[in-house]
């Protein structure tokens, strides 16, 4: 897509998006709210794997440090900016703590490092009843109002929370994005490729993989923290390892070697969940062989499948067209 | 005390089934370089055709684990030579991500086929009872189980140490391609580490069954016991997966009497400082 295309493709598909709760129903605005969750958890995700070159197993564990200290807030002092802020932060420090540990190992061994770390999470998630709610989980999380300093926002709607939601979800993706344009995400793609080769140029490998890290534990625990203002109970299986599979279904499923692919992916999965589960209960069946197919044929996602035909020079095209009218 | 030796005692059975999990588990990886996540899903698919053959088909004991094991082996082989062996150049995130694949289509695929409750096998008649141990009934079954991986452990010594075949894998582990040079057939070796490693979880699953009911979904949560107890030993280390076994059998044994509420986190800090401070596992020579 030449840059001009893909500005008013973006223009266009930002319109859909503000615009939705006016045309659609409240499902598929509530159904919108997953996806964009979802979305910027596989984009910070990718940052780790597509960008760093991490496969990380243990988002699922930031998701819900965000989720159940903005549920705790929200308990204690219902205004949504400090539930969301606490619970991003939350999860920032805990992405840093452990990150600091994981990034020790590259490879088999930083997955594992992460499936550990996520489990522990899940596991205080599960037994730690006084601060989490144990099985039950915390229930009536209230939708408090958003209160930016004199002005109250009461979001007593789907459709009223969605734009909240919306605007936090477009301005982190948008620093994303920023963030792999910049000579930083250059620096993060130079490790991907060649961690010796990186050292010697001056990068400060480790340190990079932090970031990274950092980064992606941040965005898991923003997409966590925006989820019970929504839902109005947080409980343990968000914490679990096969959770943290979520955002590396979506990128796969995109594409993880575009920006754009996750987003596509988190949208491709949540709603090909939906119309699935609609037929039959045997949605993981179905996924497990998209999985499969993925992995052997398209390691480049449905975006790179896409690509190529969208990059195609339409005008280019239609001047070969009519070469070839005019060929005796 | 004697809790404490009891206790020991149900630790040590709950190591054994442990031990029959994380064996195949480690043999894959030590050779292959793969760390299937499927294998939780081959346990218990083991589990299903045993529970299959036996209570419902009406085999004999034997013949149903027997028959559980060559069937999951020859799908171990279909998922190696058709799905694996594409991907042993790319990176190895794809092979987890491959083998990930195989959890959620095997976790859902029992359901089509066992329905989504819960299945307990009967125990054969003549493992149904209890020894009295320190003054207390102590299951026949856990004994029997014992026995099962003390036999599963000398029997893969013996052949990873004193066979051909196992010389040949030794060898493949080591230097894949010095191994193809020596005229090793290691493709062939591939599939068949592959294959036992599928016949042992189908094992751990025909046998664990009457302790651990399986249901949909067990797939996924005993690849984590799994994983941890072969990280604990050494990813790829047959002795260190017995010894972590046993470490995590008995220490959970005693966790569930002393702090129960925290043995799940107590065990994921175990495998995390392990990666850590000796990522070649506790057991490494």
């Amino acid at each position: 897509m030449s840059p001009r295309a893909r500005r008013w493709a973006l223009g266009a598909l930002l319109v859909l998006l503000v615009s939705l709760p006016v045309w659609a129903s409240r499902y598929v605005v509530y159904l919108t709210i997953h996806i964009l969750l979802l979305a910027l958890n596989a984009a910070g995700f990718n940052l780790l794997f597509g960008y760093t070159g991490l496969l990380s197993f243990g988002q699922a564990g930031f998701y819900a440090v965000g989720a159940y200290t903005c549920a705790r807030i929200l308990l204690a002092w219902p205004s949504l900016l400090p539930g969301v802020l606490g619970g991003t932060v939350a999860a920032t420090l805990s992405a840093v703590l452990l990150g600091y540990l994981s990034v020790r190992h590259t490879r088999i061994y930083f997955s594992m490092l992460t499936l550990a770390f996520g489990m522990m999470i899940f596991s205080l998630a599960w037994k730690w009843r006084a601060v989490t709610g144990g099985d039950d989980g915390l229930v009536g999380v209230p939708r408090a109002p958003l209160e930016l300093w004199a002005l109250t926002v009461p979001l007593p709607t789907v459709e009223r929370y969605y734009v909240v939601v919306l605007v936090a979800v477009v301005a982190a993706v948008a620093l994303l994005h920023r963030l792999v344009r910049s000579p930083l995400g250059l620096a993060l793609q130079a490790v991907r490729d060649s961690e010796v080769r990186a050292e010697h140029v001056g990068l400060p490998v480790r340190r990079l993989r932090l970031l990274s890290f950092a980064v992606a534990g941040t965005c898991a625990g923003l997409a966590g923290s925006l989820l019970p203002a929504l839902e109005n109970t947080v409980t343990p299986p968000i914490a679990h390892w096969t959770a943290s599979a979520e955002p590396v279904l979506a990128a796969l499923l995109g594409g993880t070697q575009r920006f754009g692919g996750p987003l596509v992916g988190a949208f491709l999965l949540v709603v090909s969940k939906d119309v699935i589960v609609r037929f039959t209960v045997h949605w993981s069946l179905v996924l497990g062989a998209v999985v499969i197919a993925l992995v052997l044929g398209f390691r480049g996602g449905v975006v790179s499948v896409v690509e190529p035909w969208l990059a195609r020079p339409r005008p280019a095209r239609r001047a070969v067209a009519r070469a070839g009218e005019q060929a005796p | 005390m004697e809790v404490l030796a009891y206790q020991g005692l149900i630790g040590l059975s709950s190591a054994m089934y442990l031990w029959l999990i994380s064996a195949g588990l480690t043999i894959i990886f030590g050779v292959l370089g793969v760390l299937n996540f499927a294998h939780g899903s081959l346990f218990m698919l083991g589990g299903y055709l045993a529970y299959t053959l036996y209570g419902l088909v009406g085999l004999p004991f034997s013949v149903s684990v027997l028959g559980s094991m060559a069937a999951v082996a020859l799908l171990g082989a279909a998922m190696e030579r058709g799905f694996l062996r594409p991907l042993y150049g790319l990176d190895p995130s794809y092979q987890l991500l491959l083998t990930f694949g195989f959890v959620l289509l095997l976790d859902d695929a029992v359901k089509l086929v066992w329905g989504g409750v819960f299945r307990i096998p009967p125990i054969p008649r003549w493992l149904d009872g209890a020894v009295v141990v320190f003054g207390r009934p102590f299951p026949l079954y856990n004994v029997f189980l014992i026995a099962v991986g003390l036999v599963v452990g000398l029997g893969l010594w013996g052949l990873f140490d004193r066979t051909w075949w196992g010389r040949s894998v030794r060898a493949t582990a080591a230097d894949r391609e010095m191994a193809a040079a020596l005229g090793i057939p290691t493709p062939r070796v591939f599939s068949s580490v592959f294959m036992l490693g599928s016949a042992l979880a189908a094992l751990g699953g025909a046998l664990g069954t009457p302790v651990r009911p399986v249901a949909p979904g067990i797939g996924a949560a005993m690849i984590v016991q799994a994983v941890i107890i072969t990280v604990i030993g050494g990813l790829g280390n047959l002795r260190g997966a017995f010894a972590g076994s046993l470490l995590v059998g008995v220490l959970s044994s005693y966790g569930t009497l002393w702090f129960p509420e925290f043995e799940l986190f107590f065990v994921f800090a175990i495998m995390a400082a392990v990666l850590l401070v000796r990522p070649q596992g506790l057991f490494a020579s």
